[in-house]
């Protein structure tokens, strides 16, 4: 790719990058949210056309107009959404544009079944190409994507944000299968912003930072820290010291709390814990162990099945969002684009989601369109949301900017307590930064803080207490300052040893 | 960065803005005409073996402007028939915002034709001051009664609204048949009819046939608009119909919304049978039939669910049902082809996707809940 350059309204998303791409290499693209290397990525494929610049492969340009040129050149690309179809098995979401017909009018089933199975096998995986892709955990989903690129003979890969969503074995499963296809010669391009898998697995890095390439590295000549200030722009601390806690009196008290999913199961199966003023309790856990409907009973979003939930002193069980929301509790939800965010409202709306209806914001059921648009750009500025104006979308704002959003709005003002689901998942190291920062801030200011988080990392980093979650229960607390990783861990995946060690079932959607 | 605000001169941006409203909308018209042109023209070719004659579709499109706006009179006609399709799009539009895919315009306006009749046929000897304001209400609670039952329906157990809605038309058709020939007959009156209006005749204030529901139509156009973008219940049912579960985080009660907005659309549906029969017919038999419901589905999507855009499509599909007479007398064309163009322009919007792509339009920016997106999820989806 050379010289490419694209402006979008107000913004340039890239300016002049060139990249090039050789045979059996897995090169990372490494850059903040909305720094553009979606939109870099989507000009390859053929989503986006281009201002200025060409792309060429094996030495001759070539025109890419929409995904099917990119497919017919040998470029597949695997979203960060996957795009597959609950309803259908694995067989059928493979061959979907590709069916191999048993005659002009029928699909060969049998045939696209036995020549799945053969492909994943030489790549060292299993999966049962008859199963119905809602039944496959989130890792598994992401191998029918790959095995659809491998199925159409992928000879360049597009990866955006593959492990965004894996456990950390997952992880690895997926770095082994990408080196494989690397060493049979096929080139794969990573994008990412978690740098220590990127220094792991790539053979290049390059950097992209607003719109701009700003270097190119191999990983045995660089480490965490330099990339991560190429990233940003300047210094940035990888791990935010936390300082000393100073808890005060209990503000969240949880008491034996039984909480039912959607499909009725008892997920959260009596949890009793205690959160004071002024500190941080991390929960740590394998996804799915129930700490979403946790926290969703807390901000009263999900009935309490049996149990009390003491806010303040005050028993707040069953008491609707807009009640918890009014006792200044902040919520970050761990779908942003489900409870978090209005997408098809602008920047304004969302910013006001929890208050719009009370001063200064409207007055009776009169909305004041000046208060909220200066709160608005008050916001925007104090947290460094890109954006090309407070009128746009939410749906417009890239990754980190629309979880920037979130935080920008939920802790806005004095917080008696922060619920805090997955704050970071997604986000670069900058955000990670300036959202850690937020928290120990809220804490020191007295807020009690409940920080759930699939990143072990984060949990330690942070937390001054840890909860270990495992199978809707809390296992055991330790002290943030000395808990033991390998321990954490071992807690997360056995629950302490009582239990058989039983596999992690993270299958969300 | 943040500061990088788009750099558009500002009457340049305003019109970019404007185009992307109204281009789908407009360019769904332009090809309805044309494909309406080319359907004239094999007519009378093909069909009437009449000599081949390109200048026949503008002959008719003259003749159909001309029986629309052509005269005071017809004007006046046009503004008549576009008094119901305004209030009873606007009453779509709105639960279009709150992703509700009310097709009960129908049963709604015949119960509020029903309602306003009610009252006047007891307020005979009322003074016009009284009985009017009366007879309007009447009507509008009637409606908003006839959507309160499918909103209700729908918060309590997730019944969809197009089925219950579509169950709630057949029921005031029924309804509205046996009132006229039981309980509201004018005694000795064969076929059976209502009492005349009488004091609650709405007062003609333009021409012969333009009657005070013209001012109420336009009137609420300012109201509805500063309903849904400038009150906090607007933005609540807008909320609700974008993202229920960030609504619901934000303190709506999304049940509460969807039969709060399915009584508002019930209400200005009501409120379009009450000035038609108040205003035009003054009396009712069991007969009394309207289109109205469902052109005011096409209206509201014609309109994007937006009340100033619902007025112009309102206007249009009024100019071309007052236009369509005049048009048969003077140029031949039977009255169909209004019903054919309406058809064709509601299927060119819902081919929405592709006129965009070959207008090459983006996604508007900030695009809500506007009817198509609706439609399209409309089925089988629960609330929570």
């Amino acid at each position: 790719m050379r010289g490419i350059t694209k402006h979008y309204p107000g913004v340039v998303a890239n300016d002049h990058i060139d990249l090039d791409l050789r045979r059996g290499e897995i090169h990372a693209l490494l850059g903040e949210n909305g720094a553009g290397k979606t939109t870099l990525m989507n000009i390859l494929y053929g989503l986006a056309v281009p201002d200025a610049g060409e792309i060429l492969i094996d030495g001759r340009p070539v025109k890419i107009a929409g995904p099917s040129d990119a497919i017919a050149r040998g470029i597949e690309m695997v979203h960060q959404h996957f795009m597959l179809i609950p309803v259908l098995s694995v067989a059928e979401n493979v061959v979907l544009g590709e069916e191999t017909m048993a005659n002009p009018i029928f699909l060969d089933k049998r045939e696209a079944s036995r020549r799945i199975r053969k492909l994943a096998g030489r790549f060292g995986f299993e999966l049962d190409p008859d199963t119905k892709v809602q039944s496959l955990s989130v890792g598994q989903q992401q191998r029918v994507e790959i095995l659809k690129t491998l199925y159409r003979d992928a000879q360049i890969l597009v990866l955006d944000e593959p492990t965004a969503v894996l456990t950390p074995a997952e992880t690895e499963e997926i770095f082994t299968l990408l080196r494989n296809l690397a060493s049979e010669g096929r080139s794969i391009i990573f994008i990412s912003h978690k740098l220590h898998e990127v220094l792991e697995l790539a053979d290049r890095i390059t950097v992209i930072r607003r719109g701009r390439v700003v270097g190119e590295r191999r990983p045995a000549e660089t480490d965490e820290k330099e990339l991560a200030e190429m990233m940003v722009g300047r210094a940035v601390l990888l791990t935010v010291d936390r300082g000393q806690s100073h808890p005060g009196e209990v503000m969240l008290k949880v008491t034996d709390l039984h909480v039912r999913d959607d499909r009725g199961t008892e997920v959260v199966r009596g949890i009793d814990v205690e959160i004071r003023r002024g500190e941080i309790l991390g929960i740590a856990g394998v996804a799915g162990n129930g700490q979403d409907e946790f926290v969703e009973a807390l901000v009263g979003l999900r009935r309490v099945a049996a149990g009390r939930i003491w806010l303040n002193g005050r028993d707040v069980t069953g008491a609707s969002p807009r009640t918890i929301n009014e006792a200044n509790v902040g919520y970050v939800p761990a779908d942003r684009h489900r409870f978090g965010l209005i997408l098809a409202f602008p920047l304004t709306d969302n910013l006001v989601l929890t208050s719009y209806y009370k001063p200064p914001f409207a007055h009776g059921i009169l909305r004041d369109g000046r208060a909220t648009l200066e709160a608005a750009r008050k916001r925007v500025s104090e947290y460094d949301i890109r954006t090309p104006s407070t009128e746009v979308a939410a749906q417009t704002l890239s990754g980190g900017n629309q979880q920037k959003l979130i935080v920008a709005r939920e802790f806005d003002g004095d917080n008696t307590l922060l619920v805090l689901d997955q704050p970071t998942r997604g986000l670069d190291v900058g955000s990670i930064e300036f959202i850690h920062k937020r928290i120990i801030e809220k804490r020191d200011a007295g807020t009690a803080v409940l920080l759930v988080s699939a990143e072990l990392d984060e949990v330690l980093e942070i937390s001054d207490r840890i909860a270990v979650m495992y199978r809707g229960k809390l296992v055991a607390f330790l002290d943030g300052r000395t808990a033991d990783k390998n321990q954490v861990g071992l807690l997360m995946a056995t629950g302490g040893a009582t239990d058989e060690p039983r596999e992690a079932t993270g299958s969300r959607t | 960065m943040s500061q990088a605000i788009a750099r558009l001169p500002r009457p340049l941006a305003i019109a970019r803005y404007l185009w992307s409203l109204i281009a789908v909308p407009l360019v769904a018209f332009l090809l309805a005409l044309v494909v309406g042109a080319i359907v004239i023209i094999l007519s009378s070719t093909l069909v009437l073996k009449q000599p081949f004659d390109a200048t026949l579709p503008l002959t008719a499109y003259q003749a159909l402007a001309q029986g629309a706006f052509g005269s005071f009179n017809s004007l006046v006609g046009t503004l008549v028939i576009t008094t119901p399709l305004l209030l009873a799009g606007l009453g779509v539009g709105i639960g279009f915002r709150a992703g509700l895919f009310n097709i009960g315009a129908q049963g709604q306006f015949l119960m509020g034709a029903v309602g306003a009749v009610a009252v006047a046929a007891n307020m005979q000897h009322s003074p016009p001051s009284l009985a009017i304001p009366a007879a309007l209400v009447g009507g509008a609670l009637a409606g908003a009664a006839w959507g309160f039952v499918p909103g209700f329906l729908k918060a309590v157990s997730g019944a969809h609204e197009v089925v219950t809605t579509i169950m709630m038309n057949y029921i005031a058709l029924a309804s509205l048949a046996w009132i006229v020939s039981g309980p509201l007959k004018q005694a000795g009156s064969n076929p059976p009819t209502t009492p005349d209006a009488g004091p609650a005749a709405l007062p003609i204030l333009l021409g012969s046939t333009g009657h005070l529901g013209i001012l109420i139509a336009f009137g609420a156009v300012p109201i509805a608009w500063f309903l849904l973008f400038r009150t906090t219940r607007g933005f609540e049912i807008r909320a609700v119909g974008a993202n229920p579960d960030a609504a619901r985080y934000a303190g709506v009660n999304p049940r509460l919304m969807i039969v709060l907005t399915m009584s508002i659309a019930g209400m200005l549906a009501g409120l379009a049978g009450a000035c038609t029969i108040l205003g035009v017919s003054h009396r009712m038999n069991t007969t009394f039939q309207t289109k109205v419901g469902f052109d005011s589905i096409t209206v509201a999507l014609l309109g994007r669910s937006n009340p100033i855009g619902i007025l112009f499509a309102a206007l249009l599909f009024g100019a071309m049902r007052a236009g369509a007479p005049p048009m048969q007398i003077n140029a031949g064309i039977p009255v169909e082809l209004v019903d054919f163009i309406q058809a064709l322009i509601l299927l060119f919007l819902i081919a929405n996707v592709v006129l965009r792509r070959l207008l090459r339009l983006r996604g508007v920016t900030g695009a809500e809940q506007t009817g198509f997106q609706t439609i399209t999820r409309s089925y089988g989806e629960g609330v929570t």
